[in-house]
């Protein structure tokens, strides 16, 4: 019998523009591709600490907003990332807008696209919803999180603040803790991860934690003491929504926190601690852990600034480029 | 208990066909021959010579299309889904009742067969729900609907949940002779599911929509139409595990039959990455074993007939995000040619054997005449060009809407010409 190739995704792509770049997946980019930007963010680091923080690189460049979904750290570090670089930002919520009135996003993503944005950043409740805008603008794209898919920028701070305090990244070990399933920032993280050659175990009980998602690389355990193994333990937010009755996830919030909760018994000295936010103390983090000098949590705050600082100028400037302090140095 | 197909009739047409490879596989033709038809029925078939490369074979039938009529005229309606039916080399058309409201009496069903004697370019029959607003609740009047022309019934689009009530359906309609359909979807296991439950969907983050969701309700649905030793039809088929209890139910004498999509035989979930919310339908397309137990099962006649399951959806209802698009592809005027391209031209599949799950197999199943190329038969023909070459355009077609996963792909294999119960409904 002759062999079939079903189709697959390249023959169903829909036609882009050349060269418009866009960041909605880890899976967009390659190890230099990572290399390149934490290399960028390591640059634009150094111009947080003068007295006039702007750098002049993306004057006279538009980027929007759209925040579909309710966010403090994400929204305020990308508006802040693109003020640093002097571009013009313009941000739009779900509601008070025309979403309210039941506008589709791709009616949005017309209107906004009208104005010519070099860049869109977007966070949105549906998978796919990245896909509608890139379609629908000729801006690149940028996801700031599609549901339960990918959250690509998160990836790359948690990159970069593993790397500044470990110094390095391929080697290690890091187990990520909790509602895997329901996790974009756990999908973009085993992917960069896995990427930049470290080693990933999934830890979490049987139902939070998606079938067949050691295809992406990494280990799973249901037991909550293969943490100690790890150079860092990455904490996952609990979703209280998810832990509705009739879900049945987990039995109960409180059975979950006994079983997997990361408490300071079931850490040893030295091990890193992070958590993309917002925490629910006293649920998979606790307090103790939350505040100990080894929680790299505030740490990853700044962190998300300068490697989104690192994503729009890599985007606008047509990467890979090759990274010159002096160059923006000079400029500033 | 009478008719089941109504419309599209009218002309009957004066045809001739001189020196065309005819292949009728029920009938055992591959021959070259030249055809006659003579109002609407083939009255001679002589040997021919030469051939210009066209092929005429049985018209097909096509078990299970959405005519969103009544209630989404929007997205397609009765003249528009049998014109893609006909260019798609349909000679009849079996519509599901899932429309706004069911056809689940006789007033619903009378008046859309008034509308189909009225609109419809090709034959097409309706099949009525088995529950009450297809809720799983009271049984409809099944012997009144039968008398009214339903050609089955089903409450295709959802399950029927309660096996209690599935048989008691199973025991009342035996009484019309006409056959029940059961789409199997267990929905505790599929609830916030939006592709199949694997790689694909673990890595890109959906709720899944296990195999086994499609297979547990198989499973149980076979049983009981065992129990009750009456004949059952089982709509869209996508899982391995689901053909097996098909093979296994069918080999211990059940009179179970089965359908399959063209989609499920050409897709896997890895098309899913695209994001494209035209590779979004339920059952949702899954792994590459499951693709290849379905042909397998196509090949071997376990699985009988192709059915697109022809799903119309307005474009702004599937202009959005992947995770908010509606279930549901079209595959009228493509069904054909994408299968010849992806099956027949590798060599997967015979062309006798394409065309026998597109014709004769549906037919069978739902007890209507079979398309067939013989003297005295009403002319149900289809006239194929295999060499010809298309791209699938969304401007180009019938159907009121353009939700087709083939949009920009091109195809090789093409109807040219539909003879429709005597009629000659399309030519390109």
């Amino acid at each position: 019998m002759a062999e079939v190739t079903p189709l697959i995704r390249d023959e169903l792509l829909p036609p882009r523009g050349p060269g418009r770049r866009h960041l909605i997946s880890i899976r967009d980019l390659t190890k230099e591709d990572v290399e390149r930007l934490l290399a960028l963010a390591r640059t634009f680091s150094a111009s947080l600490d003068r007295e006039v923080k702007k750098l002049p690189a993306l004057k006279g460049r538009t980027v929007v907003n759209m925040f579909f979904e309710s966010s403090t750290r994400t929204s305020s570090s990308f508006e802040l990332a693109a003020k640093r670089l002097s571009a013009d930002v313009m941000s739009i919520k779900a509601s008070g807008s025309a979403v309210d009135k039941g506008e589709s996003l791709r009616d949005t993503a017309l209107t906004i696209g009208a104005y010519d944005p070099d860049v869109i950043v977007l966070r949105h409740p549906h998978i796919g919803a990245p896909q509608v805008i890139a379609d629908a603008t000729t801006a690149h794209v940028v996801n700031a999180g599609d549901g339960t898919h990918q959250h690509p920028t998160q990836a790359l701070l948690d990159l970069y603040t593993i790397d500044e305090e470990l110094g390095g990244i391929a080697g290690l070990h890091v187990a990520i803790v909790g509602d895997v399933l329901h996790s974009r920032v756990a999908r973009s993280d085993i992917q960069a991860l896995v990427l930049m050659g470290a080693r990933v175990t999934v830890v979490g009980p049987p139902p939070l934690i998606p079938r067949g998602i050691e295809a992406m690389g990494c280990e799973v355990s249901h037991d909550i003491e293969t943490i100690r193994d790890a150079d860092v333990v990455y904490v996952l937010r609990m979703q209280k929504e998810r832990m509705l009755e009739g879900a049945n996830y987990v039995p109960s919030l409180r059975e979950y926190t006994a079983r997997w909760g990361v408490t300071p018994e079931r850490l040893r000295p030295g091990q890193k601690v992070m958590h993309p936010g917002p925490m629910n103390r006293g649920v998979e983090i606790d307090p103790v852990v939350a505040d100990a000098a080894d929680a790299l949590i505030e740490r990853q705050v700044r962190s998300g600034l300068v490697v989104r600082m690192a994503v729009l100028y890599d985007l606008l400037t047509h990467g890979p480029v090759e990274v010159k302090v002096a160059e923006i140095e000079e400029v500033a | 208990m009478g008719e089941i197909l109504f419309g599209g009739n009218g002309r009957k047409d004066d045809l001739s066909y001189e020196g065309v490879r005819v292949v009728d596989p029920t009938e055992g033709i591959d021959e070259t021959l030249n055809l006659t038809v003579e109002a609407g029925v083939i009255t001679k078939i002589e040997p021919g010579t030469g051939g210009d490369g066209r092929i005429v074979a049985p018209a097909f039938v096509d078990p299970h299309v959405h005519l969103r009529t009544p209630g989404r005229e929007d997205e397609e309606d009765i003249a528009t889904g049998t014109k893609a039916a006909a260019a798609g080399g349909y000679c009849a058309i079996l519509a599901m009742p899932n429309t706004e409201p069911a056809v689940d009496s006789a007033a619903v069903l009378g008046a859309l067969v008034e509308r189909a004697k009225d609109e419809a370019e090709i034959p097409v029959g309706f099949l009525a729900a088995i529950s009450k607003g297809q809720e799983g609740a009271e049984l409809t009047e099944m012997v009144e609907l039968a008398e009214r022309g339903a050609a089955g019934f089903t409450d295709d689009g959802r399950p029927v949940a309660s096996p209690g009530l599935l048989r008691r359906a199973l025991q009342y309609h035996s009484v019309t002779g006409r056959r029940i359909a059961v789409h199997c979807e267990e929905a505790t296991l599929s609830r916030g599911g939006h592709i199949h439950e694997g790689l694909v969907s673990a890595e890109l983050g959906f709720g899944g929509y296990p195999s086994v969701a499609e297979s547990v309700m198989v499973g149980r649905d076979l049983m009981l139409a065992a129990y009750e030793n009456q004949p059952i039809h089982v709509l869209h088929l996508s899982a391995r595990e689901s053909v097996d209890e098909l093979r296994s139910a069918r080999s211990a004498g059940v009179q179970a039959s089965g359908e399959v999509t063209p989609h499920h035989l050409c897709l896997t979930d890895e098309a899913v990455r695209t994001l494209d919310p035209n590779v979004k339908m339920n059952p949702p397309l899954r792994a590459e074993e499951d693709r290849q137990a379905l042909l397998e099962a196509l090949k071997d006649g376990t699985i009988e007939a192709i059915a697109t399951d022809h799903a119309p959806h307005a474009r702004h209802e599937k202009d959005v995000p992947f995770e908010e698009a509606p279930f549901g592809v079209t595959g009228l005027e493509t069904a054909f040619s994408v299968l010849h391209t992806r099956l027949v031209e590798p060599g997967v599949l015979s062309l006798a054997a394409l065309i026998d799950r597109l014709a004769a197999g549906p037919a069978r199943i739902y007890g209507l005449e079979r398309p067939r190329i013989a003297v005295g038969a009403p002319a149900n023909l289809v006239v194929l060009d295999l060499e010809r070459t298309w791209r699938v355009e969304e401007s180009g077609f019938r159907s009121r809407s353009p939700n087709s996963w083939l949009i920009g792909q091109t195809l090789k294999g093409k109807v040219v010409e539909t003879v429709a119960n005597g009629k000659l409904a399309y030519s390109a």
